[in-house]
C-alpha cells in the first residue's frame, strides 16, 4: 500500500453502538489513513472501549459499517486481522505459563516470528522474568508481557485499549517512540488513553471525543 | 532499545504470506498450550475423574451390593457418571480463557477460528475423556459388569467421549460470557447427550448377550463425525456472541 | 430472490403489518376453535373401545404436532437471523419459544392424562411421550438461555445457535428414543396404534387442529409485536406510538 492518504486502512462510516439501552455514540464517521495516530478521548462510560472493539470486528454496531480499505471487515475477516493487533483491557496472558511462553504463543497465534522473545522482553523491562511463571507477576507486568507484541508486529492497524496503563514512565516514553516509528513506515495507531502523549507531537495526533450522553433511551 | 527491524514500509498483508500460518501449525500450537497450562494446573485432571469415581461407588451404597443388580444397571451408571463428570469439566474448556483475555485474541488471530477450536476441543478430550476410559475398566470391575462387555464399554467410550466433548464444546461457548452459567450448561447439553447415552448402553447391553453390537457402534460413530465436521461451526459463531 | 421479504425487514412495517393481520387471526382462531371444539367434545361419537377419554385426543394431537412445529419455525428464523442478518428473525424466535415450550407442556399434561384411563398410570415410558418430554428440555434451555444475557440482540443470537443445534438433533434423538422404546418394550405397554379415524371423527380433528394453530398465530403475533416495540424502543417511531396511547 502506498503512502497516500486517500485511501484509509480502517474507515468507519455511521456507526451507532447502544448498550445497555443508552446511546453511546451515534452516527460515527471517520477515516484513518497510513500514518496517522487516532486518540479516542472521553469521560468513563462515553464509549471508548464499545468503539475499539467494533472496529476491531469483536462487537457488532448497532447500525453502520467499519471498513478494511474497501471492504466491510466482516466480508473479509481472515485478511483484515492479519493486518491488525488488537490490545484490550485483559492481558490474555495465562498464570500458568512463564512470561517467555505467553509471549511466544502470543506472537506464533498472530503468525509472527518467535525468535527474539528475549529481546522484546527487554523491551519492556521484563529480563530476568522470562521464566517466571506469569502467576507470579504482577498486573503491570502482565500487561507489558502483552505489549511485548507491539515490537515485533508487523500488522499495520494497532488499535489499543489504554496501553499506558500500568506502565511506568520509561515505559511509556519507549511506547510512544514506538507508536512513531510505527507511524512513519505507513501504519496506523488507534488507542484511548487518559493521559497526553509527550513526545509525539500533537499536530500528529488525530482526536475523536466521544461525549456521555445522560439521556436513557427508554427516557 | 530493540527497535523493530523493518522501518521500510509496512504492506497490508493480502495473502497467507509464510508457513507459519498453516492449519496444522496452528492446531499443533494450541494443542501444546493447552496441554501445558493443564499439566502445570492438575487438578483440573484429577478432580472430574475423582467425581466420576466417587459417583459410581455411590449407587452400590445406595441401590445395595447384590452382584446380579448392579452388573444389569453397570453400563448405565458408568455412562451417566461419564456424561456428568465430562459436563464438570466443560468448564475449564474457555472459562479462563474468557476471563484472562486470551479468548478474543484468538478470535483475532488470523486463522480460521474452527481449527483453533478443534485444537481447544482436543486437548479437552485428551485431559478428561481418555482418563475416563482409562480407569472405567476398573470400575467396572466395582459394578461387575459382565465380562463380555468390557470391549463394548472401552469402545462406546472412545468413540463417546469425543461427542461430549464436541457438543459440550456449543454448549460452554454459549455460555461463557454468562456471570452463572454452571446450570444452564447442564440444561442445555444434557438432552444433547441423550442419544449418546441410548446407543452406547444398548451396545454394552447387546455384548453381555454375546450378541453383535457393531450396529450400535457405528451409529455412535456417526455422531462423532457429524458433531466433528459441525460442532466446530456451532463454538465458533457461538464464542462470537459471548465475547460481543 | 429474497427482494421482496425487504419491506418485512423493516420493523414498523411489518409492526402495522402485524396489526392488520391480527383481527383476521382472532376471527379465525375463534371461529375453527369453537366449531371444532364443541363438534369433537359434545357431538362426534365416542371411541368404541375408548369411550369419552379419546376426546382428550382432540387437544392432545394438535398441541403435539404443534410443538414440533413450532420448534421447527423457530428454527427457520434463526437460520434467517444468522444468513441474512434479520434481525426481526430473531425477534419472531423470541416470541415463539415460549408458546412452543407452553403447548409441548400441554401435549404432555393431556398425554398424561389420556394415558392414566389407557395404562392405569399417570406416565409410562413411551416413545412420543418421552421424545415430548426432550422437547420440553430443549425448549426450556433456548429460554433459559434467552434470558441469561441481557442484551436483546446477543440473547437472540445465541439462542438461534442453540436452536439450530437443537432441530439438527431433534430427528436423532427421537430415533434414539424410538429406537431405546422398543428395544426396553415390556409386556404392560399396549402401544395405541395409530386410530383408523372415521370421516365423523376426521372432520372436527381438523377444525381444532385449525383452530390450535390460529391460536398459537395470534399469541406469536401480539408476543411478536412486544418484542419489536421493545428492541426498537429508541427509534422515533416507537416513540410516537407510546405518545399517542398516553395522550389517549
Amino acid at each position: 500500500m502506498s503512502k497516500d492518504t486517500s485511501t484509509p486502512l480502517i474507515s468507519a462510516s455511521n456507526l451507532t453502538c447502544i448498550r445497555e439501552e443508552r446511546l453511546l455514540f451515534d452516527a460515527l464517521s471517520f477515516e484513518v489513513h497510513p500514518g496517522n495516530i487516532v486518540q479516542v478521548e472521553g469521560p468513563n462510560g462515553s464509549g471508548k472501549t464499545s468503539l475499539l472493539r467494533i472496529l476491531s470486528g469483536l462487537s457488532q454496531p448497532y447500525d453502520g459499517d467499519v471498513k478494511f480499505g474497501d471492504k466491510k471487515i466482516s466480508r473479509c475477516r481472515e485478511e483484515f486481522q492479519q493486518n491488525l493487533l488488537y490490545f484490550g483491557h485483559l492481558p490474555g496472558v495465562k498464570g500458568e505459563m512463564t512470561a517467555e511462553e505467553n509471549l511466544e504463543f502470543n506472537l506464533a497465534l498472530h503468525g509472527n516470528d518467535t525468535d527474539k522473545t528475549l529481546a522484546y522482553l527487554a523491551n519492556v523491562n521484563l529480563l530476568g522474568f522470562e521464566d517466571s511463571l506469569a502467576s507470579h507477576l504482577s498486573a503491570g507486568q502482565h500487561r507489558r508481557i502483552a505489549l511485548a507484541r507491539l515490537y515485533q508486529s508487523n500488522a499495520p492497524i494497532w488499535i489499543l485499549d489504554e496501553p499506558f496503563t500500568a506502565i511506568d514512565k520509561q515505559g511509556v516514553a519507549s511506547l510512544e517512540n514506538l507508536f512513531s516509528m510505527h507511524a512513519a513506515r505507513g501504519g496506523c495507531i488507534i488507542l484511548t488513553t487518559h493521559q497526553d502523549l509527550i513526545s509525539i507531537e500533537s499536530g500528529n495526533v488525530k482526536k475523536i471525543t466521544l461525549d456521555y450522553h445522560y439521556d436513557s433511551l427508554l427516557g | 532499545m530493540t527497535l523493530p527491524a523493518q522501518s521500510e514500509q509496512l504492506p497490508t498483508q493480502t495473502t497467507q504470506t509464510s508457513a507459519q500460518l498453516s492449519y496444522r501449525h496452528a492446531f499443533m500450537l494450541v494443542l501444546k498450550r493447552d496441554l501445558t497450562i493443564a499439566m502445570r494446573h492438575k487438578d483440573d485432571i484429577i478432580n472430574p475423574l475423582l467425581f466420576f469415581v466417587i459417583v459410581i461407588t455411590l449407587f452400590p451404597l445406595g441401590i445395595g451390593p447384590e452382584a446380579k443388580t448392579l452388573s444389569r444397571i453397570a453400563p448405565g451408571i458408568i455412562w451417566v457418571a461419564a456424561l456428568l463428570a465430562t459436563l464438570l469439566s466443560l468448564d475449564r474448556l474457555f472459562k479462563s480463557d474468557h476471563l484472562d483475555g486470551s479468548l478474543e485474541q484468538m478470535l483475532l488471530s488470523p486463522h480460521p477460528i474452527f481449527i483453533l477450536v478443534l485444537a481447544k476441543i482436543f486437548a479437552h478430550w485428551l485431559i478428561t475423556g481418555l482418563p475416563l476410559i482409562l480407569i472405567a475398566p476398573l470400575l467396572a470391575v466395582l459394578l461387575h459388569l459382565d465380562k463380555n462387555s468390557y470391549t463394548a464399554l472401552l469402545l462406546t467410550l472412545l468413540l463417546g467421549t469425543p461427542v461430549l466433548s464436541l457438543l459440550g464444546a456449543i454448549g460452554v461457548a454459549l455460555t461463557v460470557g454468562i456471570k452463572k452459567g454452571g446450570v444452564l450448561l447442564s440444561l442445555l447439553i444434557l438432552p444433547l447427550y441423550i442419544p449418546v447415552l441410548i446407543f452406547a448402553t444398548s451396545a454394552i447391553d447387546t455384548a453381555a448377550l454375546g450378541l453383535p453390537y457393531s450396529g450400535q457402534l457405528a451409529i455412535i460413530a456417526a455422531l462423532f463425525f457429524g458433531s466433528l465436521t459441525l460442532a466446530p461451526f456451532a463454538v465458533g459463531a457461538a464464542l462470537k456472541v459471548s465475547t460481543n | 430472490m429474497w427482494k421482496f421479504l425487504h419491506p418485512y425487514a423493516n420493523p414498523e412495517t411489518t409492526y402495522h403489518f402485524t396489526n392488520k393481520l391480527l383481527p383476521w387471526l382472532i376471527a379465525l382462531a375463534a371461529l375453527f376453535l369453537s366449531i371444532g371444539l364443541v363438534w369433537a367434545l359434545l357431538f362426534a361419537p365416542a371411541d368404541y373401545q375408548q369411550g369419552d377419554s379419546f376426546r382428550i385426543f382432540y387437544v392432545h394431537v394438535p398441541a403435539a404436532s404443534l410443538s414440533m412445529g413450532i420448534y421447527v419455525s423457530m428454527a427457520i428464523a434463526a437460520l434467517s437471523s444468522l444468513v441474512w442478518q434479520l434481525k426481526l428473525a430473531d425477534a419472531s424466535a423470541a416470541a415463539m419459544a415460549p408458546v412452543g415450550a407452553a403447548f409441548t407442556a400441554i401435549a404432555l399434561i393431556t398425554g398424561a392424562a389420556w394415558g392414566k384411563p389407557m395404562w392405569g398410570t399417570w406416565w409410562i415410558w413411551d416413545a412420543r411421550l418421552t421424545s415430548e418430554l426432550i422437547l420440553l428440555f430443549l425448549y426450556l434451555g433456548v429460554i433459559a438461555l434467552h434470558n441469561a444475557f441481557e442484551d436483546k440482540n446477543l440473547a437472540g443470537k445465541a439462542a438461534g445457535i442453540l436452536t439450530l443445534v437443537g432441530v439438527i438433533n431433534i430427528p436423532i434423538i427421537k430415533y434414539s428414543v424410538d429406537w431405546w422404546n422398543t428395544l426396553h418394550q415390556g409386556s404392560t405397554v399396549s402401544k395405541i396404534g395409530k386410530p383408523s379415524m372415521s370421516l365423523d371423527m376426521l372432520w372436527p380433528f381438523i377444525f381444532s387442529f385449525l383452530g390450535f394453530s390460529f391460536l398459537v398465530g395470534v399469541i406469536i403475533c401480539l408476543r411478536f409485536r412486544n418484542e419489536i416495540l421493545a428492541r426498537n424502543s429508541i427509534r422515533p417511531w416507537v416513540r410516537e406510538l407510546v405518545e399517542k396511547s398516553v395522550v389517549k
